[in-house]
């Protein structure tokens, strides 16, 4: 079980916690000039990396706060947590 | 044997002995017809129905661990084809068909047992659900029949119809023909069968990069040299956005761990495969004796194999509403397995952008009930280089169409 610190908080089991996903999937300009191949991109098409991914994260036990954690799906370990509207931190 | 079991049915004496060698122990060559990457169950037998259908042997299996390490021997083994839509009736009642004579054909033991399965409906919507399923199923020509509580009873007596429970049973789907096979016989069965074809099987080979040249596939790298191929069909299961992404091309899916979990072994008192959707837990015994357990993934993607410990709580307590004797059994073992999911819950088996590139993934939960039917049609992409009819309809470009197979209904905890 992944232990998740939420930035408001603390440290918490995952059961506490519901997923959200790729982070930053920003909803299209102008949806209605969007080709087919990019409302799939947009729908159906998410990062699936190997290593360090944006994800969301949503406290539905605690604050009921959505955050933002880069997360190695490799090792599943946290490299950072941040608010959502901040860009994604640098990290190793 | 100890004095308690004598005279007694000792579990799993029944079962074949442990194999020598089935397959020819191969170097890699410089250059193949085909090159398949993944070892695992779908690849294996993609490299046999190319020999065996279409003459093609200069085939070689890349596996980066041990072959069949990966999800094929990590599932739980259900096979069943009552999915909902034409189009997966198609692909899944085509490989029922040839789970039904493999053994014959492949010379190999599989314990392939048509017990049947249940689909329990626990809601007035599930009935619905599940009574418009079996209808679908019987105009496909898949065996399927609604049966009252009572009926379910019958077919499998431990479970609790009883009405005063959080979630009764209000029916049931049971497709007679479904059951389960034993994992590793079967990606043994194809491995021996193919390698008798002259297939290579390459194992701890993994793939680390594919060349491709205006546009065309050229070969492959690995971490044991560089492959040449006229052809490269990926197969890498949990793994396939990484592979894939080695020619520049991007796959809807995204990979979760899968866990499972079994008891210690017990006498039989479960003679059929139990699946619930609605409390979220999927029930068979296998022949050795223990109860084996599944239910859904673990929800934020990751590459791990093993997965969070809530879920196998959570999955337990569905077990125990459903089956009160279980209330004493012991987990003995959970493991998880890398799975790629899609947002249809529908496989993507065909062509890819890159010539001579060839991609079937997105099985997620359930593919392995699918592994001879989907060896039958990749093969024939493959081979032909156009889809076969019967894997046509999940190609990748269905994301772009709009033309999506949705099968939540029908696979979402069930495999
Ligand atoms: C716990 C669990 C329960 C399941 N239960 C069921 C069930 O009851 N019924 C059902 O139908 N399905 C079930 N499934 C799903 C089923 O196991 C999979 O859909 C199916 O096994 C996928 O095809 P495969 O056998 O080829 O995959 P795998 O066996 O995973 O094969 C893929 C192979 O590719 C290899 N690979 C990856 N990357 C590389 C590389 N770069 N180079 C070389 N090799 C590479 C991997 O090591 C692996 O061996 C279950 C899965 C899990 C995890
Ligand atoms: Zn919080």
């Amino acid at each position: 079980m992944l232990l998740i610190p939420c930035p408001w908080c603390g440290p918490r089991d995952e059961a506490e916690f519901h997923y959200g996903g790729q982070a930053h999937i920003a909803y299209p300009d102008n949806p209605a000039a969007l080709s087919d191949e990019e409302w799939a991109r947009y729908l159906f098409f998410r990062d699936n990396p190997k290593g360090p991914f944006a994800e969301r994260w949503s406290h539905t036990a605690g604050c009921r706060r959505w955050f933002n954690v880069v997360r190695d799906t490799a090792t599943n370990e946290i490299h950072a947590v941040y608010r959502v509207g901040e860009p994604r931190p640098v990290t190793a | 044997m100890s004095p308690e079991t004598q005279g007694r049915r000792t579990p799993g004496a029944d079962l074949p002995d442990h194999p020598d060698r089935l397959w020819r122990p191969a170097e890699p060559k410089r250059a193949y017809d085909v090159v398949i990457v993944g070892g695992g169950g779908h690849g294996l037998a993609t490299a046999y129905y190319l020999a065996k259908n279409h003459g093609i042997t200069d085939v070689a299996v890349l596996e980066r661990g041990w072959l069949a390490g990966g999800n094929m021997a990590r599932n739980t083994t259900i096979i069943r084809s009552n999915y909902l839509w034409d189009e997966s009736a198609g692909i899944y009642e085509h490989a029922l068909k040839l789970w039904e004579g493999l053994e014959e054909d492949l010379g190999y033991p599989l314990l392939f047992s048509q017990r049947g399965v249940l689909n329990l409906a626990h809601s007035l919507q599930d009935v619905r659900d599940s009574v418009r399923r079996v209808n679908a199923n019987r105009l496909n020509g898949v065996d399927a029949e609604w049966l009252t509580p009572e009926q379910v009873k019958e077919v499998c007596p431990i479970v609790d119809i009883s009405p005063d429970v959080r979630y009764p049973v209000l029916g049931g789907t049971y497709q007679p023909r479904a059951g389960i096979a034993k994992h590793d016989y079967v990606a043994w069965g194809f491995a021996k069968a193919a390698s008798d074809l002259g297939v290579d099987m390459i194992e701890h080979c993994e793939v680390t990069g594919l060349d491709v040249r205006d546009g065309r596939v050229t070969g492959v790298r690995t971490t044991r040299g560089a492959i040449a191929a006229g052809k490269v069909a990926l197969a890498a299961a949990g793994h396939s956005s990484v592979v894939a992404g080695y020619a520049g091309v991007s796959l809807p899916v995204q990979s979760h761990p899968l866990q499972a979990l079994v008891s210690e072994l017990l006498e039989p008192v479960h003679p059929t495969v139990v699946m619930s959707n609605a409390v979220h837990v999927y029930v068979s015994q296998a022949h050795k004796g223990e109860l084996v357990m599944g239910a859904g993934i673990d929800a934020a993607n990751s590459y791990r194999q093993r997965g969070a410990f809530h879920i196998i709580e959570r999955q337990m307590s569905a077990a125990l509403e459903l089956f009160p004797v279980f209330a004493r059994a012991h987990v003995l073992r959970t493991w998880g397995g890398v799975v790629d999911v899609t947002p249809d819950a529908s496989p993507i088996v065909g062509l890819t952008p890159v010539e001579n590139l060839y991609v079937n993934c997105g099985w997620g939960t359930g593919g392995f009930k699918a592994t001879p039917g989907v060896g039958w049609c990749y093969a024939h992409t493959v081979a032909t280089g156009e889809p076969h009819p019967l894997n046509a309809p999940f190609s990748l470009d269905r994301f772009t169409t709009g033309k999506l197979v949705d099968e939540h209904g029908a696979a979402a905890v069930a495999h």
